[in-house]
Order: C-alpha cells, then sequence, then structure tokens
C-alpha cells in the first residue's frame, strides 16, 4: 500500500484520532492531553508541508473515498463522479499551510496558557476537532460535505468560545450570538445546496462547474453564498458577531478563529470562480465584492480606534484586514471577462489579495498571543488599567513591535509586500479605492500606537510589581510565528512566486479544476 | 539574491531596504558623535523639559487609553455617535442585517445577475 | 400546481422561523426560530427526491420495473437533522449559562459585550 497516494486523508485522520483518543488519555494523565495534541498537529504539519511540495511540482491532487484506487473518478462507464472527493489543487493547500501553521502554533501556546483551567481534556479535543473542520472546508471537492464541516468547525469554535463561560458570564453570551449566526449562515449554505442538487442532480464542485447554466435558480444560488459566505468571514454590515467572539475566546483560539474566517472566504472564492467563472456578470459581483471591501476596512479601523478592550480592538483590526483581501480578490473578479485588463492588473491585485489572507493569518495570530500573554500576566483586558510592561515583559514586548509593524505596513516586514501590490494594481482599476486604503492603513498604524503606548510604554505601576515573563511555550509558540513573518518580509518574491501564483492561477482557470475531476485536462 | 518583488509598475526589495536603512543609520551615528560630550548630571540639564512647568509623578502623567485620540474622536463625533448606537450587541440586531443584506444582494443579482 | 405545496410549505417554515429570530425577544424563542429554519430546510431537501408514481428506494424491497424515488435526498437529510440535533443542544445549553449568571433571558438585557 503506497502511503504517499493516502496523505490527503490522513491529514484529516489523524487528528481526528488524537481528538478520540485524548478524553482517555485525560483520565489518566492531564498534562499528558496537551502534549498528544501537540504530537498530532505536528504530524498535520510535516504531511501538509510535503502534499504541498507535491501539489505545486506534480499537479493537482484528488483522493476519492471508497473507490478502489484513490485516484478513480469515474467509476466504469459514468460520465460523472458519484462519490465524496477530497480536490486539493495550489490554492487549497495554500489555505492548507496556513491552517496547519496556525492549529500547531496555538496548541503549543495551550500548553502553559491553559494549565490552570480545568476541563482541559474536552478543550484539546475540541481544538482538535474546530482543525480537522478546517482542514476539510479547505480540501474538499464536494459541496454537501463543505456544509457539514462548516456544522463541525461552527460547533467545535462555539464550545471553545464558550470555554470561561462556567465562571464568567460574557463568554457565554458570545457563544450564544455566534452559534444562532452561524446557523442562520450554514442553512443558508444547505437550501443552495438543495438548489444545485434539484437542477443538475450532482454534488461535486468540478462536475456542477462544467455543465452550469445560470438559470434563474442559480442566480438565487449565488444571491443566498455570495452574502453568507462574507458574513462569515467578517464583512461589513454583518460583521457584530466578530468582536463579541474574538475577544471572549481564550488567546489560542482567538488564533485559530480567524483561521476559521479565512476557511469561509475561501469558500466565497472557490464558488464565485470555481463554480461559476465567467457565466455570471463578474463586473457586478466584482463590485458587490469590492464593496464589502471598502466598507470593512474603513469601519472597522474606525472602531477599532476607540476600543479599551485590546482583543476587541484587535477583533475589529482583524475584520479591517479581510476588508484588504475582498477588495483584492473583488477586482480581480471584477476583471475576470476582459483578458487585457486581467493580465495587466487582476492577477496582480489577486496576488495581492491572497498573499495578504497568510500574511494577516500570521501577523494577526502573533498580536492575539501577545494580548494574551498581557492577560495572562496582569488578569485584566483593559487598557486603562495597564501600562509600563515593557520593563517586566521584554520578549512580549519585542514580539508585539513586530506584530504592530506589520499590520500597519512598515517595510521591511511582510505586511508591506502584499499591501504594496495591492495599492498598484487596485489604483489602475480605480484610483479612489486605493487612497481609501492607504487611509486605512495610516489608521491602523494610529490604533496600534495607542495600544502599544497604554500598555508598554511608561513608568512600572506599583500594582504589576511582580510581573515576570511568559513562561517558555507561549515563548516558543510567538516565536515561531515572529520568524514565519520576518522571513516572509525579507524574501516576499520567493513566496509569491512558488505559492500564491499558482494559487491565483488555479482559481482563474475553471477548466483545470474540472479537468482534474472529468478527465481531459 | 536580492528579493524582488515585481508588482506591475515598478519593483519592492526589502534586503536593498534594509542595507540603506543601514547605512543611513551609520551616517547619523557618526554626525552624532561629533556633538557635545560634556553635560552636568543631576541638575537642571538632565530633566524634562515641559515649558518650565513643575513635573508630576511620572506614574501620574501617563495618558490612559480612554484619553488617547480625544482631539480626533471628539472632532469626527457626528461619525462616531450613530455608528457606536448601531452596535447595539442585541442578537435580533446581527439577524437582521444578515437578513437585509442576502435580500438586497438576491435582488441585486437577480436583475442585472 | 397542488405538487408545489411542500415548496411553498418550506418557504413559510423558513419565513417564520426568520421572522422569530428578527422579532422575537426571548433567549428560548430564538432557539425556536433556528429550529423552524432547519425543519423549513430538510422539507425542501426531501421534496427535492420526488418522482410522480415512484416507490420508496429499498433495493431488495422493490418489484422490477418499477421507478424508485432519489434516495441521495434521503441521506443528506438524515445528516442535516443530525447536525441539527447538535446545534439545538448547544444553543440551549448556552441559553442554561445565560440564564445562570445573567438573572434574566430578554435580549435587551443580555447584552453587555457591545459597542
Amino acid at each position: 500500500m503506497n502511503l504517499s497516494n493516502h496523505i490527503p486523508i490522513l491529514i484529516i485522520a489523524i487528528p481526528l484520532l488524537a481528538a478520540f483518543l485524548v478524553p482517555l488519555i485525560g483520565r489518566i494523565n492531564k498534562k499528558a492531553t496537551g502534549i498528544l495534541t501537540t504530537l498530532a498537529l505536528s504530524v498535520s504539519l510535516i504531511l501538509t508541508i510535503i502534499l504541498a511540495v507535491k501539489i505545486l511540482t506534480v499537479g493537482p491532487q484528488v483522493y476519492v473515498f471508497g473507490a478502489q484506487s484513490p485516484a478513480l473518478t469515474l467509476p466504469s462507464g459514468l460520465k460523472f463522479p458519484i462519490r465524496i472527493m477530497f480536490q486539493i489543487d495550489a490554492m487549497g493547500i495554500f489555505m492548507g499551510l496556513i491552517t496547519a501553521v496556525v492549529s500547531f502554533s496555538g496548541a503549543v501556546y495551550s500548553l502553559t496558557f491553559m494549565e490552570q483551567h480545568s476541563g482541559l481534556d474536552k478543550y484539546y479535543s475540541l481544538l482538535l476537532l474546530l482543525t480537522v473542520g478546517m482542514f476539510s472546508m479547505e480540501f474538499t471537492g464536494d459541496i454537501f460535505n463543505f456544509f457539514v464541516f462548516l456544522e463541525v468547525a461552527s460547533i467545535a469554535a462555539v464550545a471553545l468560545i464558550s470555554f470561561r463561560g462556567v465562571d464568567l458570564g460574557e463568554p457565554a453570551e458570545a457563544g450564544f450570538k455566534y452559534m444562532v449566526v452561524s446557523s442562520i449562515s450554514a442553512l443558508m449554505v444547505l437550501f443552495a445546496v438543495g438548489i444545485f442538487y434539484g437542477q443538475y442532480d450532482l454534488l461535486n464542485f468540478a462536475a456542477i462547474a462544467s455543465v452550469v447554466k445560470y438559470s434563474q435558480l442559480d442566480k438565487i444560488a449565488l444571491g443566498l453564498l455570495v452574502p453568507v459566505l462574507a458574513m462569515k468571514a467578517g464583512a461589513v454590515p454583518m460583521h457584530m458577531w466578530t468582536p463579541d467572539a474574538y475577544s471572549e475566546a481564550p488567546a489560542p483560539i482567538s488564533m485559530i478563529l480567524v483561521a476559521a474566517s479565512q476557511a469561509s472566504l475561501y469558500a466565497l472564492f472557490r464558488v464565485t470562480f470555481s463554480l461559476y467563472n465567467i457565466t455570471l456578470n463578474t463586473l457586478a459581483v466584482g463590485w458587490i465584492i469590492i464593496i464589502f471591501g471598502l466598507l470593512s476596512m474603513f469601519i472597522g479601523v474606525t472602531m477599532a480606534i476607540i476600543q479599551k478592550d485590546i482583543k476587541r480592538l484587535m477583533a475589529y483590526h482583524a475584520i479591517s484586514q479581510t476588508g484588504y483581501m475582498f477588495l483584492g480578490v473583488g477586482v480581480g473578479l471584477a476583471v475576470l471577462a476582459n483578458p487585457v485588463a486581467l493580465s495587466q492588473y487582476g492577477i496582480t491585485a489577486m496576488e495581492g489579495g491572497i498573499f495578504h489572507i497568510m500574511n494577516h493569518a500570521m501577523y494577526k495570530g502573533l498580536l492575539f498571543l501577545t494580548a494574551g500573554a498581557l492577560f495572562f500576566r496582569t488578569g485584566t483586558k483593559d487598557l486603562n488599567k495597564m501600562g509600563g510592561l515593557a520593563h517586566s515583559m521584554k520578549y512580549t514586548t519585542i514580539f508585539f513591535i513586530i506584530g504592530a509593524a506589520a499590520i500597519a505596513g512598515l517595510p521591511p516586514f511582510n505586511g508591506f509586500a502584499s499591501k504594496l501590490l495591492i495599492y498598484e494594481s487596485v489604483y489602475r482599476f480605480n484610483p479612489l479605492l486605493s487612497i481609501i486604503a492607504m487611509v486605512v492603513s495610516i489608521l491602523t498604524l494610529a490604533s496600534f500606537v495607542k495600544v502599544f503606548h497604554s500598555a508598554f510604554l511608561g513608568p512600572k505601576l506599583p500594582q504589576f510589581r511582580e510581573v515576570k515573563e511568559v513562561p517558555k511555550s507561549m515563548v516558543w509558540a510567538m516565536a515561531i510565528l515572529s520568524c514565519i513573518i520576518i522571513f516572509f518580509g525579507l524574501f516576499p518574491d520567493l513566496i509569491v512566486k512558488n505559492l500564491v501564483h499558482p494559487a491565483v492561477m488555479a482559481l482563474i482557470e475553471q477548466f483545470k479544476y474540472t479537468g482534474t475531476v472529468l478527465g481531459g485536462i | 539574491m536580492l528579493g524582488l518583488l515585481e508588482t506591475g509598475s515598478g519593483f519592492w526589495s526589502a534586503i536593498i531596504w534594509v542595507i540603506v536603512v543601514l547605512i543611513i543609520g551609520g551616517i547619523v551615528y557618526y554626525i552624532r558623535n561629533k556633538g557635545e560630550e560634556s553635560y552636568k548630571k543631576n541638575t537642571e540639564q538632565d530633566k524634562p523639559f515641559i515649558s518650565g512647568n513643575p513635573e508630576l509623578s511620572k506614574e501620574g502623567s501617563h495618558i490612559s487609553a480612554n484619553h488617547i485620540y480625544w482631539g480626533f474622536t471628539e472632532a469626527l463625533k457626528d461619525y462616531y455617535t450613530p455608528l457606536v448606537k448601531t452596535h447595539t450587541g442585541n442578537i435580533n440586531d446581527y439577524s437582521s442585517w444578515i437578513i437585509v443584506i442576502t435580500v438586497i444582494i438576491l435582488i441585486m443579482v437577480g436583475v442585472n445577475g | 400546481m397542488i405538487g408545489n405545496f411542500p415548496y411553498i410549505a418550506a418557504i413559510i417554515f423558513i419565513g417564520l422561523g426568520i421572522y422569530t429570530l428578527m422579532f422575537k425577544k426571548n433567549l428560548i424563542k430564538i432557539a425556536i426560530g433556528v429550529v423552524l429554519i432547519q425543519n423549513g430546510v430538510n422539507l425542501f431537501l426531501i421534496t427535492l427526491g420526488y418522482i410522480k408514481g415512484a416507490v420508496a428506494p429499498i433495493y431488495t424491497y422493490a418489484p422490477s420495473g418499477q421507478i424508485m424515488v432519489l434516495p441521495t435526498p434521503q441521506a443528506l437529510t438524515l445528516t442535516s437533522i443530525v447536525i441539527g440535533i447538535a446545534t439545538t443542544a448547544l444553543i440551549l445549553s448556552i441559553a442554561m449559562m445565560i440564564y445562570k449568571h445573567y438573572g434574566t433571558l430578554d435580549t435587551d438585557q443580555v447584552r453587555r459585550l457591545r459597542g
């Protein structure tokens, strides 16, 4: 049995097996739960990197469940696929790498952050289930399978947000709001799945993409899928669950929730680019996504400047940075039917937007982890009560400076590289959009200077006299993310040429997506 | 080796930027070292200059987070007051926004899809 | 025309569920609204598989030469009902936790996170 053919399913199966072993091992030894989680997620990370190398050199991979061999998409004599399959191309493995790195850092950070809590076996089991849900959302090629794992990830995320709700009331309220909003969106996705099945009798992404005719029912399905998936990614004006959920969750879970929102953003791009492609009116739908982006950027950052709670401020910045991704990819979608404009600036805009997804996951994760470190040592999230912590927490200060410079778009970190791509290409589409993006970047820098002054600068306050540096595992988790940020900042061309550009071409060229499954490229 | 990122209208290289910053930093450091070297410690020359006013304690003059950017928020009060009032925290309003935006986009895609 | 009645019933269910989510103030009523939308979408899914004059899709029991109703929507609906159970259980247990800490189930009072 050639094990390298089965890597896609091993990436999902090993954390899933560990998720069900963790409560059993938790009865014997409490510390072993965290170690088992970290081991399972490190194996997933290594397998994802091996799969990424294989996909970027050989080509897209398909894994069919229950067939005689994993690549047998069309069983004998049939012209359409009937089994559930994973279909991983360059864009899917790009998101898979983000999920793998973020969840591994979250598990390493949780080893010491969550040490004093009880019920840790449930926490690690839910963390592994959330990771499984995110991986499968990004790898699947079947639209109903996407709905099932969307719900798995949502339920695991709600339970983790309300984890501290046993003692306090606010996490329970945040969990309730997230669950209601998430149920509405998942049921609308299921309704759209029903519309596709009723018309074409097919559930496979690639098979529907080859026969979609853009009738009136298809327009209803698109009109349901675009706002609902944009809402799960945190687009304004449907963004109000985001600050509540991200601020009340434990700090490593906030970081993994950011990656879960980007998985919904990936699903939005899959639906508009690979499922419909140029059958839809790309200018209209592109402008809808660009308007989402503009509103998210501007309202996100202006609401962030007035916040007092450090994690609510960072959650509003997550909304604002997601606006950049909507803007970049929306410009790419708007010029998809126009080959001249697409090759001049459309592809560069999409490269900027998609590179920004990975950069954002890295630096926003780092910032949430530093906020968690501050909460761990001082016991408060209120910026009015903190001050002068740079004297005692030196590592946290350095990591915060790296994260804040990256999110504000200062060279030489990675935020500048992706924002430069977005500014220069969106300017050629419409200059006003680029100017609003630059103003938002300045306001981002302003609000992080506010956080840095309130929390770190100033004299040493008497109530924080015995504050020390955070434990080792938290420093290691933040160091991994910082090294990735610095590496991406110094060598952006390596990442853009090898990871981002194949992902963009995989989204634009729909015939390769359908050809992988239906044969005959 | 230089890490050149090609955008459509130019290029960006972080390594050239770092080298230029180090060179300029070196020149600045050299010019700074040619300055005045002697000063009297623990006299008036050591304290911060606040236009002649007496200095409060260091703990008393730390501005808390609510009061930073007071000028910005006060000048944009007409924009901020309706915006903060819209963020009610009520679950009915969260669902209403989702349904209203879905209906608007359904109409837009259905009419000129 | 009469054959379209299940579709109209599904849309009415979803409409009632959306009305409950938007205008009712009690947290338990909001949970019931979510369940109403789930029921509407499940009814829509199961109605998609109907073929006029066909029998139940049991492979070993059907007489030969008979058309069977489509079995895939039945599998989709079963999966969706199970997911609905998990969602409803989680929403109700979180509502219990909110009642323990806040002392009320009114959405105008359960609003400490705002702004």
